[in-house]
């Protein structure tokens, strides 16, 4: 009897993960291979594909160096010091996880927008459209995952405290070099960490980027957009296929975290 | 290299840290910053260092003045209480930092190193992990790293506190030597008097952010200022209305001139120190301590009467009833109460 509890436990969680999540997941693998190779391979021919998956890359990669270099700064200024307005600072940092895509994307396009937007009217007078061009999508994306990299850093620095980083000023070091040679080890697990599942984030952010790309195919489409049109054009082995690679990302970045929480896990044990 | 810290105030908030506190450090001197937890001894010390600004007042440092100098440009050695190795480095790199900061030769930096090694004793723990060293090797990894950039000042803030009581003893001696070999001019905050009357020259007795006294371990020990420094320095008890250490008083089996009677009221043995109490009627009972050969001597039991007096050379001060009255909560009703429960060395 002791033994049931669990084990009836452990069967309706692996059936609830294996319905909602193995199963369907797989079976995006197995709908992109169903007529075999060729018309996976011819899928990634496709110009208008590759334009996609560049740009999600492009989104993507922008969204990573800007969330880690703003990112650690947002946290040290956190962690590090006291000024009016921290809390609210800190409860602002959550809201892109609280708030749905969509609304993102409309905010965004409100701010930017080149016929009426409060900033956009501006830079569209200087050349520069946001909306429905690259730095609208990459705004959007910045947006969504802007939390992770900060959220993965906060409980390691404070952990860590402060008084290596003083010690390291009484020896000599000036605050760069604290920070490079001192802080920046001291917290590098959690920044590796925050990086993944911000790449995770940005490559598979749809909602946002939605509102401001506008859609455009072969210019401000992105993966996920991609998929969507294949799918509603019932090209299913394209649209599998291109979903495909980007869990394949996703599930990689995965896997990274778990080894590195792993290895975490043994050398704080 | 001498330092010298006038008029110093700090305050967090509503709290007054330091409240205009002057002390001039000897140069070459082992200067104890003493007194109660919270009392503003360590805000002093991270003054010193640039860990923390002082709201006013002026911090001199071999005569220059410091007092807005970044903690990199002061030359300085501090050493933590919880050591602050750097995690991701070996111990020779510990050491090293300093010295790669400053850019010197790699031959130099290993000469040094292996010098600093040899001086804290951790020869063959260079090319270990800090987190493979016990407490009292990480501290003396610490302190080598400290020393490493050759301060003018080398200070310590509580750096045997986190140590247990026996390594905590030989880090202590092995300071008090370090410094004889050494001679650069040392501050520690610590809160154990015992430590503090051993190991340093001088001692500044800080409580609630003033100087309460500042002198040799024998001048406080004394000639206390005043009845919070006597008390926290060692055990006080009450005789005839006056602050008295229970060493310094004598117990004679027959009356003698300017003698108080009492009544044995509780004997305790510890040792070679034979505790005594004796009740003295419309006083609080005064605590005595005997050697054992003072009491076979004596022979006095639970109920005889015993005459006391001061012995000769003894240090007094009037029973400070402000000091009574809880306006140094931290050692002085309570060392007071203690030493006349039974005369046991305060551990502050």
């Amino acid at each position: 009897m002791a033994r049931r509890g669990p084990v009836a436990l452990r069967v309706v969680v692996i059936a609830y993960l294996v319905l909602l999540v193995a199963w369907p997941v797989s079976l995006v693998f197995t709908g992109a291979f169903a007529n075999g190779l060729a018309p996976v391979i011819e899928t990634f021919r496709d110009p208008l594909v590759l334009n996609a998956l560049r740009l999600t890359a492009i989104a993507a990669g922008w969204a990573v160096v800007l969330n880690t270099v703003f990112g650690v700064g947002v946290a040290l200024l956190l962690v590090r010091r006291t000024f009016p307005g921290r809390r609210l600072l800190a409860a602002l940092v959550d809201l892109p996880l609280a708030v749905s895509p969509v609304v993102v994307g409309l905010a965004i396009a409100l701010v930017y927008g080149a016929k009426s937007g409060w900033l956009g009217v501006p830079l569209a007078n200087v050349g520069l459209d946001v909306i429905y061009s690259t730095p609208g999508i990459v705004l959007a994306t910045t947006f969504i995952a802007l939390p992770l990299v900060i959220r993965e850093i906060i409980p390691v620095l404070e952990e860590v405290g402060t008084e290596q980083e003083q010690a390291a000023r009484s020896l000599g070091a000036g605050p760069w070099t604290t920070f490079r040679r001192i802080t920046l080890p001291a917290i590098r697990w959690g920044l590796i960490y925050g990086v993944v599942l911000c790449l995770a984030r940005a490559v598979g952010e749809f909602g946002a980027v939605k509102v401001v790309s506008g859609n455009l195919i072969g210019r401000t489409q992105t993966a996920t957009l991609t998929v969507e049109e294949l799918y509603m054009n019932f090209d299913r082995e394209g649209a599998f296929a291109v979903a495909a690679a980007l869990a394949s990302v996703s599930i990689i970045a995965i896997a990274i975290v778990g080894l590195l929480r792993a290895r975490t896990e043994r050398r704080t044990s | 290299m001498s330092i010298e810290i006038r008029d110093v105030t700090k305050t967090f908030g509503s709290f007054t840290a330091l409240d205009d506190v002057s002390v001039a450090i000897r140069p070459g001197s082992l200067t104890a910053l003493l007194g109660p937890s919270g009392g503003g001894k360590s805000t002093l010390l991270r003054i010193i260092a640039g860990l923390e600004t002082a709201d006013s007042g002026v911090v001199t440092i071999d005569g220059a003045d410091a007092t807005r100098l970044p903690p990199q440009k002061r030359g300085v050695g501090f050493v933590f209480q919880h050591y602050a190795a750097f995690p991701h480095m070996s111990v020779a790199r510990n050491i090293a930092f300093g010295l790669e900061i400053r850019k010197r030769p790699k031959e130099e930096v290993r000469a040094r190193v292996d010098e600093l090694l040899r001086l804290v004793h951790l020869e063959q723990f260079g090319d270990r992990m800090p987190s493979q060293l016990s407490g009292g090797q990480r501290q003396r990894m610490a302190l080598a790293r400290a020393l490493a950039v050759e301060p003018s000042v080398l200070l310590l803030d509580e750096p045997f506190g986190a140590l247990d009581a026996k390594v905590r003893k030989e880090l202590r001696d092995w300071l008090r030597r370090l410094h004889d070999e050494v001679h650069v001019t040392t501050v520690f905050v610590t809160h154990d008097q015992e430590e503090a009357l051993e190991v340093a020259d001088e001692i500044v007795v800080i409580s609630q952010g003033r100087v309460e006294q500042t002198g040799s371990p024998d001048a406080l020990y004394d000639r206390p200022a005043n009845s919070f420094v006597m008390s926290f320095l060692g055990p006080v008890t009450q005789l005839d209305g006056r602050l008295v250490r229970p060493h310094d008083i004598e117990v004679l089996g027959i009356e003698v001139r300017d003698a108080v009677a009492g009544v044995v009221a509780d004997v305790q043995r510890v040792g070679n120190e034979a505790r005594v109490r004796v009740g003295v009627g419309g006083a609080p009972p005064v605590a005595v301590v005997l050697t054992r050969a003072e009491l076979r001597a004596l022979g006095a039991r639970v109920g005889d009467t015993v005459w006391l007096r001061l012995a000769a050379g003894a240090a007094t001060l009037p029973v400070d009833d402000a000091a009574l009255a809880g306006s140094h909560p931290a050692a002085g009703v309570g060392e007071v109460g203690r030493a006349l429960a039974g005369a046991s060395s305060p551990r502050g």
